[in-house]
């Protein structure tokens, strides 16, 4: 279905239209909101990982001057057990609810107890501090393979393992067991010539956006509940919000502000439903806040988890067979990625026979959230360092080795789906011709490494309206936050369209009163969904257009044409007209032109990805320099390539954290000892080199533009890459994220 | 609550009085009292670099610092970098270079980068990494902005 032509916007580099608000300080974030009489709300959290919550008097906080209503879990309304539609998929309400101010117990540090609205900020934190909460505290579970025990202590005693359908009789902290089956795997090993099984272990990361979470909540008093706030997905919150609050979605509006970062971590809410409760309990508007270590300690972290993986080959370099086990860490409540992370695991490679178990299993941390590629980064640290010791094995050069077993059309994943058009191969071919791929690396204790990755992509429901202003401009609205200048690649699709130059679109991003149904800024989906509807939007102002040039000639309209930004009249009259003067002539020609588009594109098209990185280990320190990094992706069509490349850049250096030293750090109490930028320590400029961002386009058939998503498969290969690298430069493989100084050091037998 | 001081200081040009706690830092005061909500808070304890202005001359993060410190002193922030007609230069380079994604970042690494700029109008690559190292931002990987910032340096 992708076009295949010259685009006048597409692929150009026009400036972002919300880019001067941002620059200058004027673009509202969600904290930055201000209304009248608004109250400053703040939330006790647990300071245990595992307690039974025994009492919770307020009396004192009550008490303090300026404190204007407190709330806890019973001010949640009696949350039966019943299974929440979310739009994308049920999940326990009484999880969903628990999350939010925990009802008996405390399942993590940090976890919610009860909330204080006050007249200021300083006095609701003062207040937090007289809340007198009588714990039994219990003992923590903190790591998966723990938890999987027999004997482990128990988070839910009501909570048994679904595993293939059925369910335990027992209680378990394993949530559920999943399974992907493809060929017969004693048949694969037996034809293997090299067999390679190795473990791996995986540490807690977060998403790390600069952003904390905010919400200002307020109710009408004609019971109108309007809640102003950074999120990925207004429509989403709005979801949640009503199940939660057991509150009718149309008495919800959810106005989403700028956000400043997500990465999957703003998509589940936390403080919203807290602020409304505050809001609710006091007849004011009320901010509620989250500091650092709240986010930390009481947001979605991704998962740590413990991954095995097995791989055999042929002499002549055929993978023959591929199996996992993989068990993730869920955080306090069911619902890890291990889902996705087993359909992405091996879905580079076209392998015969494939096993691939995934656990999804309890634990006494924040319960999970996405982030970027969920699961596929853990998983491809696995697979991809597997493959690469393969390839030292059968001695053929690692990329060689991915050329020679990579995936294309028509192949299937373990999990089922057949691959349109994909463009992994190109990606390694990219890699390979690089200069970065044959330059010198030479030098003692350097070394090269590459890994690939993969991750599915998701479309869902997008919705756009345009509207044509008399001088030959159009304002778009959509329902997709924008985090990394989305506006400008859904925009420059409907210009396009019409022939109009990018900066003639004014796109807004509005609330859940005023568009249709979106879903989240997440999945890779908004340049590719939104971006859709809104070029369906453009053709639905284009055939109205059309309709109003005809009117205007006195034409059919079959014999009206538009190319380039020009309405022709064919057969007979010779008439012409540019958008920007029809635009001007709508009034004579019938009124206002909107046009409109509701999607739900099927075709995402995957997402693969090729990283070349080199190192340098300074084997008295096992510090790992990241020396050069070069990352090749398959975009589909770039549709602003500097954004693209962004995506990529950003990626990657979330991905290099993550290799290097991003890990949260718990004590026996199970207490995050790290809960702050300075020593949770995330990459710096100064940590890093130029990333070199290279956009290889294979079409995506799934698109008009042959989109595909670039925002997720980026951070997927790097810690992959990376230990491969640090295997070429020291000889030691690492099995165990991050590899920081005292664990390389370790490797390699100094410490 | 202890009792409001009175402040006198000029920001960006304009001389500005306020009334603050004494607890209250120099961010929470552009934000919640001047209404200055140009600087961010990211972290609260000069960790991400978010909330940067330029004291006297001197880049400091404003949360760090206190309200009632600034007395006769002068603060410039994001809001009063631009002219009425015209972009800085770096904020021009920014957008260029599409050196910013969610942008929550952006006015701190700005205003880090005018420091800066003001006191080494030519910097390397690698002054540009060092000095901007306080500044943290997760969506960029910090490639356009390193570059944005040597393409200021570089129309200035």
């Amino acid at each position: 279905m992708a076009e295949n032509k010259d685009y006048k916007v597409i692929g150009t580099r026009p400036i972002r239209h919300d880019g001067v608000d941002k620059v200058t300080g004027r673009a509202i974030y969600g904290a930055d909101f201000q209304i009248t009489g608004l109250l400053h709300g703040r939330v006790l959290r647990s300071p245990h990982a595992h307690a039974r919550i025994l009492s919770i008097d307020t009396s004192r906080a009550e008490a303090l001057p300026g404190v204007k209503g407190i709330v806890t879990g019973d001010d949640l309304p009696a949350a039966e057990d019943k299974m929440a539609d979310l739009g994308e998929g049920a999940v326990s309400l009484k999880y969903l609810c628990d999350n939010i101010l925990a009802s008996d117990k405390a399942l993590y540090r940090g976890h919610a107890i009860a909330a204080v609205a006050a007249i200021s900020p300083h006095i609701a934190e003062e207040a937090c501090q007289l809340i007198d909460v009588e714990y039994e505290v219990l003992t923590p579970v903190m790591e998966v393979r723990q938890a999987m025990e027999a004997d482990a202590p128990l988070l839910h005693e009501g909570l048994k393992t679904s595993s293939l359908g059925e369910t335990s009789e027992e209680s378990s902290n394993v949530a559920s067991h999943i399974q992907h089956k493809k060929g017969d795997i004693e048949k694969g090993f037996a034809e293997a010539d090299i067999v390679i099984d190795r473990e791996f272990v995986t540490g807690t990361v977060h998403q790390g956006y600069i952003e904390p979470h905010n919400a200002t909540a307020h109710y009408n008093q004609d019971g109108q509940l309007t809640v102003w706030c950074s999120t990925q997905g207004a429509f989403t919150v709005r979801e949640q919000l009503a199940e939660i609050l057991q509150y009718p979605i149309s008495k919800i509006k959810v106005v989403p502000l700028e956000i400043g970062g997500g990465f999957g971590g703003k998509i589940n809410v936390y403080i919203k439903p807290v602020a409304a409760l505050l809001a609710k309990k006091t007849g004011k508007p009320v901010k509620v806040l989250m500091n650092r270590a709240d986010v930390f300690e009481g947001t979605g972290p991704t998962p740590a988890s413990f991954i095995t993986v097995k791989m055999g080959a042929t002499k002549d370099g055929k993978i023959t067979a591929a199996q996992t086990s993989m068990a993730f860490e869920a955080g306090a409540y069911p619902g890890s990625p291990v889902g996705a992370g087993a359909m992405c695991i091996f879905a580079p490679y076209n392998i015969d026979n494939v096993l691939i178990d995934g656990y999804d299993v309890v634990v006494n941390k924040p319960k999970s959230a996405p982030y970027r590629a969920p699961g596929a980064t853990n998983a491809a640290f696995g697979s991809e360092t597997v493959i690469d010791e393969l390839a030292e094995e059968l001695n053929i050069d690692a990329l060689e080795l991915r050329l020679m077993n990579g995936a294309k059309e028509g192949d299937h994943r373990a999990d089922g789906p057949v691959y349109p058009r994909i463009g992994f191969i190109e990606t390694l071919e990219a890699a390979k011709e690089h200069p970065h791929y044959s330059s010198e690396n030479g030098k003692t204790h350097h070394g090269r490494g590459i890994a690939s990755g993969f991750w599915f992509n998701i479309g869902l429901e997008s919705s756009v309206t345009i509207s044509v202003n008399p001088d030959g401009t159009i304002n778009l609205v959509e329902g997709s936050t924008d985090i990394g200048g989305t506006r400008a690649s859904i925009a420059m699709q409907a210009a396009e369209v019409l022939g109009i130059p990018a900066e003639s679109v004014n796109p807004s991003v509005v609330d859940t009163n005023s568009i249709g149904y979106t879903a989240v800024t997440g999945g890779s989906r908004t340049t590719f969904a939104t971006g859709y509807a809104a070029y369906e939007a453009a053709q639905d102002v284009k055939r109205q257009m059309i309709e109003r040039a005809a009117k205007l000639w006195d034409v059919d309209e079959a014999n009206v044409q538009f190319a380039d930004g020009e309405f022709s009249s064919i057969n007979g009259k010779e008439e012409q007209i540019s958008f920007r003067d029809l635009s001007g002539r709508l009034s004579e020609t019938g009124g206002p032109v909107v046009g409109r588009a509701t999607v739900d594109p099927p075709g995402a098209g995957g997402a693969f990805a090729t990283h070349v990185v080199d190192v340098a280990v300074d084997v008295e320190t096992g510090k790992v320099e990241i020396l050069r990094y070069t990352a090749t992706q398959d975009a589909g069509k770039a549709i602003h390539p500097s954004y693209v490349e962004g995506q990529i850049q950003g990626g990657v250096v979330q991905g290099i954290g993550w290799a290097l030293n991003e890990e949260y750090i718990y004590n026996e109490e199970g207490t995050m000892t790290n809960a702050s930028f300075l020593d949770y320590r995330m990459p710096t400029c100064l940590d890093l080199p130029m990333i070199d961002a290279v956009i290889v386009e294979v079409p995506n058939p799934g698109h008009p533009y042959g989109v595909r998503g670039v925002g997720e498969v980026p951070i997927v290969p790097p810690p992959a890459a990376i230990a491969n690298a640090i295997y070429d430069a020291v000889g030691v493989r690492m099995d165990e994220l991050p590899m920081s100084p005292d664990r390389l050091l370790k490797a390699m037998g100094k410490i | 609550m202890a009792k409001k001081s009175h402040v006198q200081t000029t920001i960006n040009g304009e001389s500005v009085e306020f009334l603050c706690e004494p607890r209250q830092s120099l961010l929470e005061v552009l934000r919640d009292e001047l209404h200055l909500t140009g600087a961010k808070e990211g972290c609260n304890n000069g960790n991400c670099g978010a909330c940067s202005v330029i004291l006297d001359g001197r880049l400091v993060n404003s949360c760090l610092v206190l309200g009632v410190e600034i007395e006769g002193k002068s603060v410039e922030t994001i809001e009063g970098l631009a002219d009425p007609e015209k972009l800085h230069p770096i904020q021009d380079a920014f957008l260029e270079n599409a050196a910013l994604q969610c942008g929550i970042c952006t006015p701190g690494i700005i205003m880090s980068a005018k420091a800066l700029l003001d006191n080494n109008p030519k910097p390397t690559e690698y002054e540009v990494r060092y000095w901007l190292a306080g500044n943290l931002c997760r969506c960029t990987g910090y490639d356009k902005i390193v570059r944005a910032v040597l393409d200021a340096a570089e129309a200035t």
